[in-house]
């Protein structure tokens, strides 16, 4: 059973799959950009993003997703989501206060407007869209290798 | 008003058969099919962000419980203690309870001031912020300290699973640890 799984699954799912993950990752990008102007914004952006991850490792197995974005890849960009977050909030500090505006507001209803809020979005999307895709990966991971210590147990037994 | 009640109804229904069926699985799509009508609740009452959240969310949720739940019972290790259990929760529900009607009295009158800090962020948010979507105003401009808090948070989650699924924390009886299995992980 966990063979067949780690290979994937079957060949319409993975027609699908490299069908439409690059679709979903495009709209959490979407979501994360446009935080400041359309419903949505870091934490709903990120979920997404990790999730076309998450597809892609359901479909095609461990391996696959793990080519696209590693363990460790995964771990950095979580990291750097953080502090890029808190230093944003930190340059506040240069102009008086904690999570100061210090950027040009711009025009409403453009794409680069609202100083710090489109920053602040990608890097929470960058911490949660990581953080997500780590705690799945432990937990898909751990079940995999119970699996397989079980197996190994029958064996030993027999 | 009327779909209000039904998606209601619907998500009573969905909790309580998930609680009542044996079968795993279904109790894990019952619970998906409550979330989804609570994503749709959220679309009625016009939060589009919190709507949005909750439907992603509750697909990651659902992915992680069928994965997570379908092929093995976690043992339920409360038996046994029941007594001191009961105990400790009865004086943790009296403490909070006396805190709290001491803290209430401090507090506003019920709906009182009406709308007193939204309405300023309703009509100080764009000139102040810049920020068409009145929602990413609020949480990444006037209460960007709690986003912080809710990041720190998950990033304290992650930690915390990573900490406790780690290859090296379920090593057998008479295992080794290795330096190369610290590195895998």
């Amino acid at each position: 059973m966990s063979r067949e799984r780690e290979k994937g699954m079957s060949l319409i799912v993975k027609t699908i799959t490299r069908l439409t993950v690059g679709l979903i990752f495009l709209y959490g990008v979407y979501i994360v950009t446009h935080g400041h102007l359309s419903p949505g914004g870091g934490f709903a952006g990120g979920v997404i993003i990790a999730l076309s991850f998450v597809h892609l490792m359901l479909a095609y197995g461990k391996e696959k997703a793990f080519e696209k974005l590693s363990r460790a890849a995964a771990s950095l960009f979580e990291d750097a989501g953080a502090i890029l977050f808190l230093s944003i909030a930190l340059l506040g500090f240069t102009g008086g206060y904690f999570f100061l505006n210090f950027i040009s507001k711009g025009q409403p209803f453009k794409l680069f407007s609202a100083g710090i809020i489109l920053p602040c979005n990608i890097a929470i999307s960058l911490k949660v869209g990581a953080g997500i895709f780590a705690i799945v990966v432990a937990l898909v991971l751990l079940e995999f290798e119970l699996e397989e210590e079980k197996k190994e147990e029958k064996k030993g037994k027999r | 008003m009327v779909e209000l009640y039904v998606l209601l109804v619907l998500m009573i229904i969905g909790a309580l058969i998930a609680i009542e069926i044996k079968d795993l699985l279904s109790s894990v799509i019952a619970v998906g099919a409550a979330g989804l009508a609570l994503s749709i609740i959220f679309l009625i009452l016009k939060a589009p962000d919190v709507a949005i959240t909750q439907l992603v969310v509750e697909i990651l949720a659902l992915i992680i419980l069928v994965r997570g739940t379908l092929k093995r019972d976690l043992p339920f290790s409360t038996t046994g203690r029941w007594l001191l259990n009961t105990i400790i929760t009865a004086c943790f529900v009296v403490i909070f309870l006396a805190v709290g009607m001491k803290c209430f009295k401090d507090l506003p009158e019920f709906g009182y001031p009406i709308m007193k800090v939204a309405g300023t962020y309703i009509q100080e948010g764009l000139q102040k912020t810049g920020a068409v979507n009145l929602v990413a105003s609020v949480i990444l401009d006037f209460r960007a300290y709690d986003t912080l808090g809710e990041a720190t948070i998950l990033f304290t989650a992650v930690i915390g699973v990573l900490a406790i699924v780690r290859k090296i924390g379920r090593k057998k009886v008479d295992e080794e640890i290795r330096e190369e299995d610290e590195e895998e992980i």
